[in-house]
């Protein structure tokens, strides 16, 4: 290989790479923009990078708005439950799929991995969550996808690579099964544990069509549905044709100002969280 | 494997260990079973048995299982229903589209990563590709509406004042760019962990053959890689048929349906929105079928052809 064509080759890569990490961003830094600019910019379609005629008031608006506090209360009360129960079922299955000796593993690993590629469907999902009488209350969000088949898989290949040997002392010393789980297993996997309450936690807080499908009463509504509604409300008064500017304008800032209100969480603890995502992904590719 | 039940205080009396019985020896670890086996009997399994009602009448407040058997009743009326038809192409075009373009990018995007020297540089456009993925859909589809709408960047940009939410003609294309602008940071992660594996002496002793850069990619990186391509290829394969079903959801609306409505946005309005459940139950049963017979036909073919397989 030349040194040229190395070099050329590099400066071209660069250029892809900061074409990727600019595209990438993009979208977010226009979402602040808009959400720090004032209504008649926006429709004038001056707002790219800067914010242009800075104004708070929407922010205001929308922090004013109580229903959309509510909403944002139970975005962290169902990501709260939810991934505390899901933490708990995949926990004691995964540690049960990964004891090599025991009677039946095989069938229990099947039962679990075969949904991964046939599901029910929606319409039968909807009426079995609908006849369970769980419409409008907050197990219809938080039960229905308790167990996520690949977290569990990834959860059974660490599990796996603990040594045995501590747990056969910990046997012979007397300790039942729940007490090698609890009191040997769980303190040796902070690590993995941590990294299933991050992606729990993180695919609860964006869910929004569970509660979109089984709660029909605003004040029960995650805060994407909030948004989801939002969005959906202003496209329909476009669609209509006749549309009070007035309205027209504050809405394209209030969709700009609760999207950056929702996704504020998730950039503030991505920075240092982002390394076990990547670790636990990893993980779970060593074993597939 | 040493018996995890305690032994009994008169333990010398007892008979060996291994005459235990496995299901005895183990109502522990079996117990801790239970709960986990419940959630996927009831919320996994039921819905899967659930599927009778696309043979079944459903009456609303009757049982929701159906009440009277009526045969393939509803696989014909979907059979003859033009809608079904058109949903149905829709489905396969943005998905194979989406596989298409989807696929291959974050390997490119692994491979161009992977020829940075520079650390820091490096972990920088990976943290920032990875961003994407821990977004909401409902965020995606705002950031898409609001980039995309009369007074947004592209419409700025070019000059023109296209509402392309409203166009049939681009639907697609905004749907696909949004999926690769997701996933294909995400998407790296994997070939990049299989990249570090490769071995350097294979490089050296291609070098030494006199291939270039380019050969050298393409005789060791990818075949290096290839079995982590092929296990995603199949996952992609299975996930062909259920599309961005949320997003879509998101995104279309009536004007762009001739081009967006894919089976399961058609069903969510069939089965849910109008409650003809046992209609939307067998398009959607129709629909999951298809999905398992190409990821078992993918699987069985790469497991022939190349070797590697998921089961």
């Amino acid at each position: 290989m030349t040194s040229t064509g190395r070099r050329v080759f590099n400066v071209i890569n660069a250029i892809i790479l900061t074409g990727v990490v600019v595209v990438t961003l993009y979208p977010f830094v226009n979402i602040v923009a808009r959400s720090l600019s004032s209504e008649q910019e926006i429709i004038a379609g001056r707002v790219t990078l800067l914010p242009r005629g800075f104004d708070l008031t929407t922010y205001r608006l929308v922090m004013s708005d109580s229903l959309f506090w509510t909403n944002y209360r139970n975005t962290v009360i169902y990501t709260v439950v939810a991934t505390t129960i899901s933490i708990v079922l995949t926990t004691c299955y995964a540690y049960v799929l990964s004891k090599q000796h025991l009677r039946g593993r095989g069938v229990l690993v099947g039962i679990a991995v075969f949904t991964m590629f046939f599901s029910g469907g929606l319409i039968p999902n909807y009426v079995l969550v609908s006849g369970l009488g769980l419409r409008n209350t907050i197990w219809a969000v938080v039960l229905p996808n308790a167990i996520n088949v690949f977290n569990l898989l990834v959860m059974k290949a660490f599990f796996e690579s603990l040594p045995v040997e501590l747990e056969e002392q910990a046997a012979v010393d007397g300790l039942g099964t729940y007490g090698i789980l609890l009191r040997i297993v769980l303190p040796l996997s902070k690590a993995i544990v941590a990294t299933m309450l991050l992606f729990y936690a993180v695919a609860y807080w964006n869910s929004w069509f569970t509660a979109f499908l089984y709660l029909d009463r605003a004040e029960l509504f995650p805060v994407t549905v909030y948004l989801r509604n939002l969005i959906a409300g202003a496209t329909d008064a476009t669609s209509t044709g006749s549309v009070d500017t007035d309205v027209a304008q504050v809405a394209a800032n209030i969709k700009a100002v609760t999207m950056v209100l929702t996704v504020v969480p998730i950039l503030t603890v991505y920075p240092f969280v982002q390394r076990y995502f990547v670790s636990g992904v990893m993980l779970g590719a060593v074993k597939g | 494997m040493v018996t995890l039940t305690k032994a009994p205080p008169t333990a010398p009396a007892t008979p060996p260990k291994r005459a235990r019985r496995p299901l005895i020896r183990d109502w522990q670890l079996y117990s801790l079973a239970v709960l986990p086996l419940l959630f996927f009997a009831v919320f996994r399994y039921a819905p899967m048995v659930g599927n009778v009602i696309a043979f079944r009448r459903f009456r609303p407040g009757g049982s929701p299982f159906g009440d009277d058997w009526v045969g393939l009743r509803y696989v014909r009326m979907f059979l003859a229903d033009p809608t079904f038809w058109q949903v149905f192409t829709n489905t396969l075009i943005i998905g194979t589209l989406t596989l298409i373009i989807c696929f291959p990018l974050p390997i490119v995007l692994a491979l161009l990563l992977n020829e940075v020297r520079i650390k820091h540089l490096k972990r920088f456009v990976q943290s920032v590709s990875y961003l994407p993925h821990f977004l909401s859909v409902v965020i995606v589809a705002g950031m898409v509406g609001q980039l995309l709408s009369v007074d947004g960047t592209v419409n700025t940009l070019a000059g023109t004042e296209i509402p392309f939410l409203q166009r049939p003609e681009w639907f697609r294309t905004i749907y696909v760019s949004s999926e690769v602008w997701q996933t294909v940071g995400w998407g790296t992660i994997l070939y990049l962990a299989a990249l570090t594996t490769l071995d350097e002496e294979l490089y050296d002793a291609a070098r030494i053959d006199g291939a270039g850069r380019l050969r050298q990619t393409w005789h060791v990186t990818l075949p290096g890689i290839r079995p982590t391509m092929m296990t995603l290829l199949i996952l992609n394969i299975g996930a062909f048929m259920a599309v961005g079903f949320e997003k879509i959801l998101l995104l279309y609306n009536p004007l762009t349906y001739p081009t967006a409505d894919v089976i399961p946005t058609y069903l969510y309005r069939l089965g849910v929105v109008s409650g003809n459940f046992s209609y939307g139950a067998a398009i959607g049963l129709f629909e999951a079928v298809i999905g398992l017979i190409l990821v078992f036909t993918a699987n069985s073919v790469s497991r022939r052809t190349v070797g590697t397989s998921l089961w």
